[in-house]
């Protein structure tokens, strides 16, 4: 079962990635990017990392697409209005289709050469929110404390390249 | 409470974030930005005696193991410090002059000092990729300061498109090295050996990020560029500090986590320093830019810097140590005479071919400049002599004749370009008759001390780098001792 599911994500998610670089229309890139991100938090899952699979999808699939989305409508890029008449269902389906063929061909493939060994059971601890906040304030204490000057930085940085007009 | 105790050996560190974080927050509530350019040199110079003493001061790993201090990572702290100081002090006089003199300026120069800081003090790729970020972040911004120039805007693109490419080598670099030795602790990783194809593919990714840093051939493309068009102290620091913070953590990287394959990446580091060596002084032949040839000139020193890493040795890393403390007092000099001509009125005063007869207009400068050429010329009895000699003599003694000859000879060509701003200064009419402004005091005594530094290291060599290869053996040690 977590092979099958493994397989799945995985093809799912490198075909999102192709279709996201492949695409002309920047919002259905986008959304190609939201999937292939969800993808991954399927496979965090699947790794028994559930902090990080949360994660994953509140900040990357939830915060930072919307705030890329919002940054493709303000911008106003020629392809925007194209995005629901270019939707072709046919063209969907048979792209689901195929990936769910090629992801049990996959599985089959996989079967076979037993690709995937089970979790262990002490590295499942290791996802869990308790043991990532006790490495964080422990271990990772500096460079958590140097993250905080680097987004610091990075938030001056760019309120001073929007807001300063020179004369 | 142990993290507590070891604070006392991150003084410097402590002080530049506490610095930036009150240049930030008073730039808030005050509209006086000179208040915020004593702030800063007040905070660096505080900061430039504290890692100045930890050099005299123990060495150890901290917080659990992400950071080292003492020895290598101190001296690295005050070349860095050293050069942001004098850039900071320049600053003021050059922004106000081309009217941007913002107060945000100082605090990113400070934040992006604290990335360097964590740089030369790393001893975890997590902290190395941090230091190099949050120096990279505040350099894309300072590059980019006078938006509405054309160039300016190009250089902070460039350099953060390309930058930010470099990063995911380097990232990835990190996953495969962390796939091979299960820790991103360099002492953990110096006892794998040889890992297979996840453990050189990620040796060759985590280099190339940082050869994209340090601007070594074939990865140097966007230097001129953005050496251009960034403001010219800018520039400065970003050849001189941000280079050197890079350097000092690569030769930290070198010597603990890959001291025992030394044989192996020689070998890489021998080509791309040949390659360096001769790209950068030959294109640097025909530039008429003074910025440009510049940038070219210090491609060119990171070819000579690597060919005392490719030594491998105590001598070799403290020859580079020298190379980038004699490298950071003159480039900065040197960067700032030339934002010195180029904020006067009438020409285009980085064009080489109006530099005619400034040597005259204002003696001082002149003389200044022709000392920072020779001494990157390496001529002695200038600080860039003793730097070249070091390296060149350390590499010699493993045995890599071969590579030093390509060394002298490119550096013979190179000459040829510094000379030949001497003969614009000196030898020919003047373009304009452009009259000059007087620059300020801080200015002036600022470029007077970093000419007699020049001189002074370059007659005076012994006690510095005798420090700098205690450094390194204290370092050593510690690594023998720290696994």
């Amino acid at each position: 079962m977590v092979t099958y599911l493994f397989i799945l994500f995985a093809t799912l998610a490198i075909a999102a990635a192709l279709a996201m670089v492949l695409n002309r229309s920047t919002v259905n890139s986008a959304l190609f990017l939201v999937l292939n991100m969800l993808s991954i938090a399927g496979i965090y899952l699947l790794l028994k990392a559930q902090f990080l699979a949360v994660v994953q999808v509140l900040v990357y699939a939830g915060a930072i697409m919307v705030l890329f989305l919002f940054v493709i409508m303000l911008l106003n890029v020629e392809d925007e209005e194209a995005v629901l008449d270019k939707i072709n269902f046919r063209y969907i389906i048979s792209v689901i289709l195929g990936v769910v063929v090629l992801s049990y061909l996959l599985y089959i493939a996989g079967s076979m050469a037993d690709a995937l060994p089970p979790v262990a059971e002490d590295m499942a601890q290791v996802g869990t929110v308790e043991a990532i906040g006790d490495e964080l304030f422990s271990t990772y204490i500096l460079p958590l404390e140097i993250t905080a000057i680097l987004l610091t930085a990075a938030v001056v940085g760019a309120i001073m390249m929007a807001q300063h007009k020179f004369k | 409470m142990e993290s507590i105790s070891q604070l006392l050996h991150f003084f410097p560190l402590i002080i530049v974030t506490i610095g930036s974080l009150v240049v930030m927050m008073v730039d808030a509530f005050s509209k006086d930005t000179a208040k915020l350019y004593y702030l800063s040199v007040f905070f660096l110079i505080a900061a430039l005696a504290a890692s100045i003493s930890d050099v005299f001061g123990p060495a150890g790993e901290a917080f659990y193991g992400m950071a080292v201090y003492g020895g290598t990572s101190a001296m690295g702290g005050v070349i860095v410090l050293l050069g942001t100081l004098f850039v900071v002090l320049l600053c003021k006089e050059y922004l106000t002059a081309i009217k941007h003199h913002v107060g945000e300026v100082y605090s990113l120069i400070l934040f992006c000092t604290v990335g360097m800081l964590v740089l030369v003090t790393a001893n975890d790729l997590v902290t190395l990729f941090l230091g190099v970020e949050t120096m990279s972040i505040a350099l894309y911004v300072l590059a980019g300061l006078i938006k509405r120039d054309k160039a300016g805007a190009e250089a902070a693109l460039k350099y953060f498109l390309l930058g930010a490419f470099a990063t995911g080598f380097f990232l990835y670099g990190i996953a495969l090295l962390y796939g091979a030795a299960g820790s991103t602790q360099l002492t953990a990783i110096a006892e794998v050996t040889d890992g297979g194809l996840i453990y050189w593919g990620g040796l060759a990714m985590l280099l190339v990020g940082i050869f994209f840093k340090i601007s070594a051939v074939p990865f140097h493309m966007w230097t001129p560029d953005v050496y251009q068009g960034a403001p010219t102290l800018i520039t400065a620091y970003m050849a001189t500090a941000s280079k050197a913070a890079v350097i000092v953590a690569l030769i930290i990287l070198l010597g603990r986590a890959f001291p025992d394959i030394h044989s192996d990446w020689a070998e890489v580091f021998q080509v791309i320093a040949v390659l360096t060596m001769i790209l950068g002084n030959v294109i640097a032949l025909v530039q008429d830019n003074m910025k440009r040839m510049l940038a070219y000139s210090s491609i060119a020193h990171v070819g000579y810097i690597m060919v005392g890493l490719v030594a491998g040795t105590a001598a070799g890393y403290s020859g580079v140590m020298y190379y980038l403390f004699a490298y950071t007092i003159m480039n900065v000099g040197a960067f700032g005479v030339v934002a010195y001509y180029e904020r006067q009125k009438g020409l285009d005063f980085t064009n080489m071919e109006n530099y005619g007869g400034l040597g005259y207009k204002q003696p001082m400068f002149g003389v200044a400049m022709s000392i920072f050429m020779f001494s990157l010329a390496g001529i002695p009895p200038f600080a860039g002599f003793i730097g070249k000699y070091q390296v060149f003599a350390a590499a010699v003694y493993e045995g890599y004749i071969g590579l030093v000859l390509v060394g002298v000879i490119t550096s013979v060509i190179g000459v040829y370009y510094y000379i030949r701003v001497l003969v614009y200064l000196y030898m020919r009419e003047p373009e304009s008759d452009t009259v000059f402004q007087q620059p300020g005091m801080v200015y002036k005594t600022a470029i007077l001390v970093l000419a007699i530094m020049t001189i002074y290291f370059g007659i005076q060599p012994g006690a510095l780098s005798e420090i700098f290869t205690q450094g390194f053996e204290q370092l050593q040690i510690m690594a023998a001792t720290g696994r």
